[in-house]
C-alpha cells in the first residue's frame, strides 16, 4: 500500500495478547498503518500480522473461516462490543470504513468462563456443541431424502423457524451478556425445533437437557439484560428466550 | 427437585416470588393512602387488619416465605452469574442493559434493609422516638404515630431513598416476569416494558407521597 492514497488512515490497537490457556494475558499497543477503508476488519489484522511477522513478532492469534458472516468463527469484541457493534455483522463482515484516521480500538476475546480463551483471541466454544449435543436435534431415522412436501408447515410455523435458525452459533450472546449466558443461543434452537412438527414430541426432554446443559458448562442464568439480542449479529431475538421459558414450564406441566 | 437445580426453574421461583410481593406493595400502597382520610381512615383499617386475629399471622408468615425463597434464589443466581463472568472486559459497552437491570442485587439489599427497619420501626415499634398512643376510640393511633415519624427528616428520607430504590428494582422487574414466565413476544415487549415501570413509578409515588406531605406540611406550619 502506498502514501499518496489519501483516504488510508492510522489506527493505534489496543489487542489482547496471551500464549496460552492458562498464561497470564494483556493488552498490547500495536500500530495499523495506512489502512484502507475498503479493507475489512480481518484484513486490516491479516496486514497488521505481516508487520509484526516481518519484525519477527508471534503474529495475532484469531479466529475465521468464511469471512462472509454464515460461519460464526469470527469472534472479537471490538471497542467494547462483539463484532464492533454494526447493525446485523459480523467481525469479518465490519469494514474499515467505520473507522476513522487517528481512531484507537481495543480488541478483545470473547470472555466468559465456558469459553476459556486458547490464544490471543481465540477462544475454545466447544461448550456451545455440548448444549446441542444435549437436545438441539430430532431423533428420527435417517434414509433416503424425504418428499419436501411430505409434512406440511404452515407459513408463520416456518417463518419463525427460520428466524431462530439464523443462529450461526459464534457466541457474541454470550461475550456480550453480563452473566455469561447462552440463552439467548440455546433458546433459538429449543425455539426452532419446538415450533416445527418434526421436533415438537421432544420438546419437552429437549429443553431440560439443552438448560441442564448449559449450567453444566458453566453459562450463567439469564436475567433479561437483552444485551444478547443486542450483540448478535444475526439479530436472533429474545423472544424465543420467552419461548424457551414457556417450553420449559409446560414441560413440568406435563 | 430439578425445578431448584434448573436455569429456568430458578428464575420462575425468583419471578413468582417477585410479582407476589408486587402485588402485596400495591395493597399494601392502597391501605396506606387511608391515611389521607385522616386518624379516622388509617386507624380504622389497621384495626381491621388486626381484628383478623391468626389470618394476619398466616399472610406474614407466606410473605416471609415469598422473601426468603426470593432473596435465597437472588443470591445464589447472583453469585453463579459472576462466576459465569470473570474476566472483565478492559472496554465493555452496555447496549440494552440498564442502571437498573444491573443492580438488582444492590437495589434488593437496600429493600431488605428497608423491611427490616420498616418492621422494626412501625411493626414492632422497637426504634426509638416511637409515638404510641390510642386516638378517641381506643384504637391504636396509627396516624400519630405515622406523622410524628414522618416530620423527622431523616426518618423520612430512608423511606423515600428506600422507594428510590424499590423503583429501579421493578422497572426491570416487572417486565422480566412476563418475559421470565414465557408471556412476552418481540411485539409485546415494548408495552409490557412500560407498564412496568409505571406500575414502578406508581408505587414509588404512592409510597413517598406520604413522608413528603408531612415533611412538607411541618415545614411549612
Ligand atoms: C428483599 C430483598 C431483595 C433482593 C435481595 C432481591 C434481589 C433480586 C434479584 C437479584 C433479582 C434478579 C434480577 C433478574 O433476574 O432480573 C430480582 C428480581 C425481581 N425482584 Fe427482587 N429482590 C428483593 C426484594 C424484592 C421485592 C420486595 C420485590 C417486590 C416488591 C421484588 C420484585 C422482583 C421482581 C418482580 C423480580 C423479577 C423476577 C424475574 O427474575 O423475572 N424483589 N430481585
Ligand atoms: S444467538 Fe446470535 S450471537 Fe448468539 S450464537 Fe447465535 S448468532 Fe451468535
Ligand atoms: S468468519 Fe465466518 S462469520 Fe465471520
Amino acid at each position: 500500500m502506498s502514501d499518496h492514497n489519501s483516504n488510508t488512515m492510522n489506527l493505534t490497537l489496543q489487542v489482547w495478547r496471551q500464549k496460552g490457556p492458562n498464561a497470564p494475558g494483556k493488552l498490547e499497543t500495536y500500530e495499523a498503518k495506512h489502512v484502507s477503508p475498503d479493507m475489512s476488519f480481518l484484513e486490516m489484522l491479516d496486514e497488521v500480522n505481516e508487520t509484526l511477522i516481518k519484525k519477527g513478532v508471534d503474529p495475532i492469534a484469531f479466529d475465521h473461516d468464511c469471512r462472509e458472516g454464515i460461519c460464526g468463527m469470527c469472534s472479537q469484541v471490538v471497542n467494547g462490543v462483539p463484532h464492533g457493534g454494526q447493525d446485523r455483522t459480523t467481525v469479518c463482515q465490519l469494514h474499515m470504513r467505520s473507522f476513522k484516521d487517528g481512531d484507537t480500538i481495543f480488541i478483545e476475546p470473547w470472555r466468559a468462563r465456558a469459553f476459556p480463551v486458547i490464544k490471543d483471541l481465540a477462544v475454545d466454544r466447544s461448550a456451545l456443541d455440548t448444549i446441542i449435543q444435549a437436545g438441539g436435534y430430532v431423533s428420527c431415522h435417517t434414509g433416503g431424502v424425504a418428499d419436501g412436501n411430505a409434512i406440511l408447515i404452515p407459513k408463520p410455523e416456518a417463518d419463525y423457524a427460520m428466524d431462530a435458525a439464523e443462529c450461526i452459533g459464534c457466541g457474541a450472546c454470550v461475550a456480550g451478556c453480563p452473566n455469561g449466558s447462552a440463552m439467548l443461543f440455546t433458546s433459538a434452537k429449543v425455539a426452532q425445533l419446538a415450533v416445527l412438527p418434526q421436533g415438537k414430541a421432544e420438546a419437552a426432554t429437549r429443553v431440560n437437557a439443552m438448560t441442564e446443559a448449559l449450567k453444566e458448562c458453566g453459562f450463567g442464568n439469564c436475567t433479561n439484560h437483552y444485551e444478547c439480542q443486542a450483540s448478535c449479529p444475526k439479530g436472533i431475538n429474545v423472544k424465543f428466550i420467552a419461548k424457551l421459558n414457556r417450553e420449559y414450564l409446560k414441560a413440568i406441566a406435563n | 427437585m430439578q425445578i431448584l437445580k434448573s436455569a429456568v426453574g430458578r428464575k420462575v421461583l425468583m419471578a413468582i416470588t417477585g410479582q407476589s410481593m408486587v402485588l402485596f406493595a400495591v395493597v399494601h400502597m392502597l391501605g396506606n393512602s387511608s391515611i389521607f382520610v385522616g386518624p379516622d381512615g388509617i386507624n380504622a383499617y389497621a384495626k381491621h387488619l388486626h381484628d383478623l386475629g391468626a389470618l394476619v399471622w398466616l399472610f406474614r408468615a407466606g410473605l416471609f416465605a415469598l422473601a426468603a425463597i426470593h432473596i435465597f434464589y437472588a443470591i445464589q443466581l447472583t453469585l453463579e452469574n459472576s462466576a459465569a463472568n470473570p474476566a472483565g472486559y478492559a472496554v465493555k459497552k452496555q447496549i440494552k442493559a440498564t442502571f437498573a437491570s444491573s443492580t438488582m442485587i444492590w437495589t434488593g439489599v437496600v429493600i431488605m434493609a428497608f423491611i427490616v427497619y420498616h418492621l422494626l420501626h412501625f411493626t414492632a415499634r422497637l426504634t426509638p422516638g416511637v409515638v404510641q398512643g390510642v386516638d378517641a376510640l381506643g384504637r391504636f393511633d396509627v396516624f400519630t404515630m405515622v406523622v410524628s415519624a414522618f416530620k423527622n427528616f431523616g426518618t423520612s428520607a430512608i423511606y423515600v431513598i428506600a422507594m428510590a430504590a424499590l423503583f429501579l428494582h421493578l422497572s426491570h422487574g416487572i417486565q422480566s416476569f412476563f418475559q421470565t414466565m414465557g408471556w412476552n413476544t418481540d411485539k409485546t415487549q415494548c408495552t409490557i416494558s412500560a407498564i412496568g415501570k409505571a406500575v414502578a413509578f406508581i408505587l414509588l409515588a404512592g409510597y413517598v407521597v406520604i413522608p413528603l406531605s408531612i415533611l412538607a406540611s411541618a415545614l411549612i406550619k
